[in-house]
């Protein structure tokens, strides 16, 4: 027998890479850093490190040390695939990326990562990218120059601008850019002329966004993923945390371990469920009564915590009064769920404090989003968990940077930094971008439409497809620019397909771009455009985490092929219509290896600086955030706070709000609108936001009620010059901050002077202390009510719990509800299944990315739906038996049968990755040659059905109808 | 002298598969070749749903050791069960052997031909150089031989799955079984891979300090 390395030294090799329950356990005792002292790397490099060959040193210091280790080196970037943010270093020889470390030192994911985080290094393959720009010709997919794409691409868009003006075009940003590439973008679209623009966030968490942001001031995660670990107890509802953000449950086996229960209500026994102490099943839709039950038997109990409502909640009372409305009976007959697990939920996280929420696309996706998410922050406000670690709302977001891109991003309701677009909002970046307002006006078809919000993602096949007099804008949509995302992620795939045939010109600029081309060149022969995108990791730049904190990004490897960074695309295409100048006018340009002027990101970064003052995007300067990604080591895995190093002090990438300039040192917050700490410290209180009276009832904070060490302890509203005269603090402000601060609030203030003055001198916060709004005063229902989906299975609960009426003009739509849901009111009848559709771990979004990573895809190679054995039997269909997944807008999908009792027998459930089939049809040969994913399926989309949230235009996904039959 | 062990807290495992893609990373796995898996019994059933992360336990008396007919099969100093694929027929006998069904054969031909065997390394390359091309070619990285563990634990979410030396996996798992009150102090296949007071000195080790056998009680 072979003995190999005999004359390797012997010794205590001890090793493991685990976080062991003590490295958890101790507050801030051994940490990954000692840890990984007491481990094989640490041992291999220092005790027997002098006998080893000169490649087995390298790995331990790698991070550091990169030169001495030779032709490799480390760069370290995140993870693109969803919002937890987990940090990865990449080794790169001679610009080829030929190895992927965990980074230990991550407070975030230490080390740890899914599926999709474990195989990032095949972007560096990308064998199935589109290579270089293409044009669908007579048919057919051509190869052109980048020259002449521009050329081409630029002259259809500025034809389509002067024949039927700026609104015309519709432009898809994405989720996917960097902070800088989203926060650029919405600034071309502006230099465009146009709000028609928008991202992922509108068909994730957009109703989360409006509903959190008008109950208590900011549209986020309250906590982070790390904070779960103080948590008592946990309630999961609409959320597969396992499958959605599998690196979550490092901290939330954490807690549970620890003894936090874990409680998850779906329509679906997840793998997030799996791991629960108790799994509740809830039917689809349901979740606002579910909700009520739980919060009925907290008020009868008396488990509401009165002092905190009194000091820091409007409206409670309406919700108790709604409350005891869901009595038992009601609940069981809306949602399924009988008393004893109501009780159940409610006594768990009412005597198992601080207890925390969390909720994803379950929630957000219906016609009800903006309600259901509501009622979960009623839930909590009732329990007094918000504002407290361990407790808040867990929102957690989707992909990598759709937090950032949601706040900085092409949205088309508000500038950067939810500033709106009122003349205001467009005066306080006009300064800022060194543009003059008049400029811009003229940009647009006219003032009204500067600052009318434009179509929503999940609609624009409606400004194609509507009678053009039925719509708020001139012309019907002419053009589309899919810049990073995918179209099967949004719903009525059928209706889409009708919309691309009918447009003039669709542009697609994306690493994978193929979905889009192969449903575009399914119907059409001419006039789309494929423009090659590079990845996240061939370039640099900064992505916000779903706990709001910032991380920057190294470049990896030179973009692949042609492909080009998108914010390189952005200019190339301002130079061509005429806006260069002003779209960088404070942005450095460097010029790439092949010549083209690419913007600065640390520039860009740095004029997001200068006017993202009202959520705090002020103090993530590019050089602060470089040093924590250079001393990650020195953050708590606990707190996400470094106790030493040259970040003392500030929290884990200054998560947002971080606010006043950089100089201003502040730290970041934590956990939003906890007023146990001091303002400088992270601390904080409910923002005044929306007046300081209601009908005579004071919104301001109760007395007593302030953040620690505030030299206003009583509630207070925003700063703005004015305030700050009556209080006699003015003249702590320079000579050049007064200049500044002079008719200005702590929002336009552009010296930060105003928010240094309230919270360095006097601990106060600049948007002041108020109360949280249970009742929504200014949504359609103030209190949140359940209404059935507009395609139910249940025509007597319709009758109960009707939708809303028809809208007019509505984000420039027409909207229908009560249209549809008396329509299609016995639908059940035909399709009597509830189609439901979530995540695979495999797999992100849209999926042509992952289907195309080989690693992956080979682990779910076929679509699928879910359904109950009975549901299966009664239809005589087995595990893996094809069959159809008809729908009442007539499209039919065929998909293989998992049959499984991890759905009940009135729901199946679909996973919406999957696209490159249609109705049965393999598209391949509609893709570009080469730059077809490897797995290719049946869209859920395809299926999907008409419906839309009240406020935001999210695209109800989760409760829709079905009928399956074997194929 | 460090015995590696691997082990699969099923309290833990989440069926994320970040083993399995790290796996595939590192190596630089083809298609097809499944070195690592994950296995979830009770699919879906309430209450009994578990999750394990397989791939060669790399045995203290090892099933595929004893019924090579080349003896292509070796053991490292760390206990690691590797193998040379200059010997190895691609016979298929050590995949009968097997308890874990690790062993992998990528090519399937006339008469039944399956090439040559491949399996889980735990990252410690093969009996090539170390860190040489020619190891990497037919075995994957040796990350062992550069003082770092293998990829799929380090990079696992929920450090479910652990490897490393025995006591310190034992270590680390009895502290989170006593934190959790008890609760998973199976180790699915830990005896099978690493006995119950073998003769053989490793595994007197490992026993020594393993959490407590399947079906017994747990730490308290």
């Amino acid at each position: 027998m072979l003995v190999k390395r005999s004359n390797r030294p012997s010794g205590p090799a001890s090793s493991a890479q685990a976080d062991t329950a003590s490295t958890f356990s101790a507050p801030r005792g051994l940490d990954r850093r000692s840890f990984l002292k007491s481990s094989g790397l640490a041992a291999g490099a220092g005790a027997i490190g002098a006998g080893l060959p000169f490649a087995m040193v390298r790995p331990a210091d790698a991070a550091t040390d990169t030169k001495a280790a030779g032709t490799v080196e480390m760069r370290r970037s995140v993870c693109t695939h969803c919002s937890v943010g987990c940090a990865i270093d990449a080794e790169v020889k001679n610009g080829v990326w030929v190895g992927q470390e965990p980074v230990f030192d991550s407070p975030i994911n230490l080390g740890a990562h899914c599926a999709k985080g474990a195989s990032v290094r095949e972007h560096g393959h990308g064998e199935h990218r589109l290579r270089t720009p293409m044009k669908l010709h007579n048919g057919k997919w051509e190869r052109l120059s980048w020259d002449a794409a521009l050329k081409e691409v630029s002259e259809k868009l500025l034809a389509i601008r002067e024949k039927d003006g700026p609104d015309a075009t519709y432009w898809v940003g994405s989720s996917k850019h960097s902070n800088e590439q989203a926060y650029l973008l919405r600034k071309f679209v502006s230099f465009w002329g146009t709000n028609n623009c928008d991202h992922q966030a509108r068909v994730c968490h957009s109703t989360t966004v409006a509903g959190v942001a008008n109950t208590w001031g900011y549209g986020a995660m309250t906590n982070s993923y790390n904070d779960m670990q103080n948590a008592k107890a946990i309630f999961f509802i609409g959320s597969n945390a396992a499958e959605a953000h599998p690196v979550s449950m490092l901290h939330i086996l954490h807690a549970k371990e620890g003894g936090a229960k874990i409680i998850v209500a779906d329509p679906r026994f997840t793998r997030t469920a799996a791991k629960a102490d108790h799994y509740v099943r809830l039917r689809s839709g349901s979740d606002i009564a579910l909700i009520y039950g739980v919060m009925r038997h907290i008020f009868e109990n008396g488990w509401d915590d009165k002092k905190y409502i009194e000091d820091r909640v409007y409206g409670m009372d309406k919700i108790r009064e709604e409350s005891m409305q869901w009595t038992a009976d009601k609940v069981l007959d809306v949602t399924g769920v009988p008393d004893d697990q109501v009780h159940l939920i409610a006594e768990t996280m009412a005597k198992n404090k601080p207890s925390t929420v969390v909720w994803c696309m379950g929630q957000t996706q219906h016609t009800t989003g903006n309600a259901i998410v509501r009622a979960m922050c009623n839930l909590q406000l009732a329990l007094g968990n918000v504002g407290v670690s361990g407790g808040g709302t867990n929102i957690f977001r989707g992909h990598d940077n759709v937090q950032g891109a949601t706040d900085v991003g092409p949205n088309p309701d508000s500038l950067p930094g939810y500033y709106g677009i009122a003349a205001g909002a467009w005066k306080h970046w006009c300064s800022v971008w060194g543009v003059d307002y008049e400029w811009v006006k003229g940009r647009y078809a006219s003032p009204g439409m500067m600052e009318k919000s434009g179509i929503t993602v999940s609609r624009w096949i409606d400004g194609v497809l509507e009678k053009n007099e039925l719509i708020d804008q001139d012309s019907n949509l002419k053009a589309v620019v899919y810049w990073g995302m995918a179209p099967n992620s949004q719903t009525r795939g059928k209706d889409m397909l009708e919309a691309m045939k009918a447009l003039e010109l669709l542009v697609v600029v994306d690493p994978y771009p193929s979905a889009t081309a192969a449903m575009a060149a399914s119907v059409r022969k001419e006039g789309v455009y494929l423009l090659p995108a590079a990845t996240q990791f061939e370039t640099s730049g900064s992505c916000t985490a779903s706990n709001r904190s910032l991380q920057w990004r190294e470049k990896i490897i030179e973009p692949l092929f042609e492909s080009k960074p998108d914010h390189t695309i952005m200019y190339a295409f301002a130079k061509r219509f005429g806006f260069e100048k002003e779209f960088v006018k404070n942005i450095k340009l460097e010029k790439d290896k092949q010549g083209w002027d690419e913007p600065s990101m640390e520039d860009t970064l740095r004029e997001i600086n200068r006017g993202t003052w009202t959520i705090g995007y002020s103090g993530q300067s590019p050089e602060r955030l470089k040093l924590h990604m250079k001393h990650m080591d020195t953050f708590s895995a606990h707190t996400l706070k470094a106790d030493s190093g040259p970040c003392a002090g500030d929290y884990f990438g200054l998560p947002w709000p971080c606010y006043g300039t950089p100089e201003l040192k502040h730290p970041g917050t934590p956990n939003l609108y906890d007023t146990s700490l001091h303002v400088m410290e992270g601390g904080g209180n409910f923002r005044a936001n929306f007046g300081v009276e209601k009908d005579g009832v004071s919104l301001l904070a109760g007395d007593g009620s302030a953040s620690k060490g505030s030299d206003l302890p009583f509630g207070y509203p925003e700063f703005d010059h004015t305030l700050l005269k009556k209080l006699g603090w003015w003249d702590e402000l320079t000579d050049a901050e007064k200049k500044a601060a002079e008719g200005k609030n702590w929002k336009t203030d552009s010296s930060g002077g105003i928010i240094r003055v309230a919270m360095q001198n006097h601990g106060c916060h600049p948007f002041g202390n108020a109360k949280a709004r249970a009742v929504v005063w200014n949504f359609p229902d103030p209190v949140p009510k359940h209404r059935e989906a507009l395609y139910s299975t249940r025509p007597d609960l319709i009758d109960k719990y009707p939708t809303h009426e028809d809208k007019k003009a509505f984000w420039r739509l027409p909207t229908l509800y009560k249209t549809v849901q008396q329509q299609w009111k016995n639908v059940g009848k035909d399709f009597p299944l509830i189609m439901t559709s979530g995540r695979l771990v495999e797999y992100e979004g849209g999926g042509e990315e992952t289907r195309s990573n080989p690693w992956l895809a080979e682990l779910q190679q076929d679509m699928f739906v879910e359904l109950n054995p009975a549901t299966a039997a009664e239809r005589s269909i087995r595990d893996r038996d094809w069959v159809w997944v008809k729908s009442p807008t007539g499209s039919q999908i065929k998909v293989r049968a998992l049959v499984t009792p991890r759905v009940g027998t009135d729901t199946v459930f679909l996973p919406f990755h999957f696209s490159g089939r249609w109705m049965g049809q393999d598209l391949l040969n509609f893709y570009p040659v080469g730059a077809a994913p490897i797995v290719r399926g049946e869209s859920v989309n395809a299926g999907t059905t008409y419906g839309y949230d009240v406020v935001t235009m999210m695209q109800e996904t989760k409760t829709t109808v079905c009928q399956i039959v074997k194929a | 002298m460090a015995r590696m062990k691997f082990l699969c807290d099923t309290e833990r495992c989440i069926e994320c598969n970040g083993c399995v893609t790290a796996c595939k990373n590192e190596h630089e796995v083809p298609w097809g070749v499944q070195r690592r898996r994950v296995v979830t019994i009770n699919d879906g059933v309430v209450g009994q749903e578990k999750s394990l992360s397989v791939a060669c336990m790399h045995c203290s008396d090892a099933p595929c050791m004893a019924v090579c007919p080349t003896d292509c099969f070796y053991r490292t100093e760390e206990g690691v069960v590797l193998h040379d694929k200059d010997v190895c027929i691609g016979c298929g006998y050590c995949f009968y052997a097997c308890p874990f069904g690790a062993p992998q054969f990528p090519q399937s031909g006339t008469f039944g031909l399956r090439g040559k065997m491949d399996k889980c390394t735990f990252c410690a390359g093969g009996p090539e150089e170390d860190g040489s091309e020619a190891e990497f070619e037919k075995y994957g990285k040796n990350r062992l031989a550069e003082g770092k563990l293998p990829l799929c634990a380090e990079m696992c979410s929920t450090k479910a799955l652990l490897a490393g030396d025995a006591v310190e996996v034992s270590n680390i798992f009895r502290e989170r079984v006593i934190r959790r009150g008890g609760k998973g102090v199976e180790a699915i296949g830990w005896s099978t891979a690493y006995g119950k007071g073998s003769a053989d000195a490793d595994s007197r080790a490992a026993t020594a300090t393993a959490p407590a056998p399947e079906k017994t009680g747990g730490a308290q």
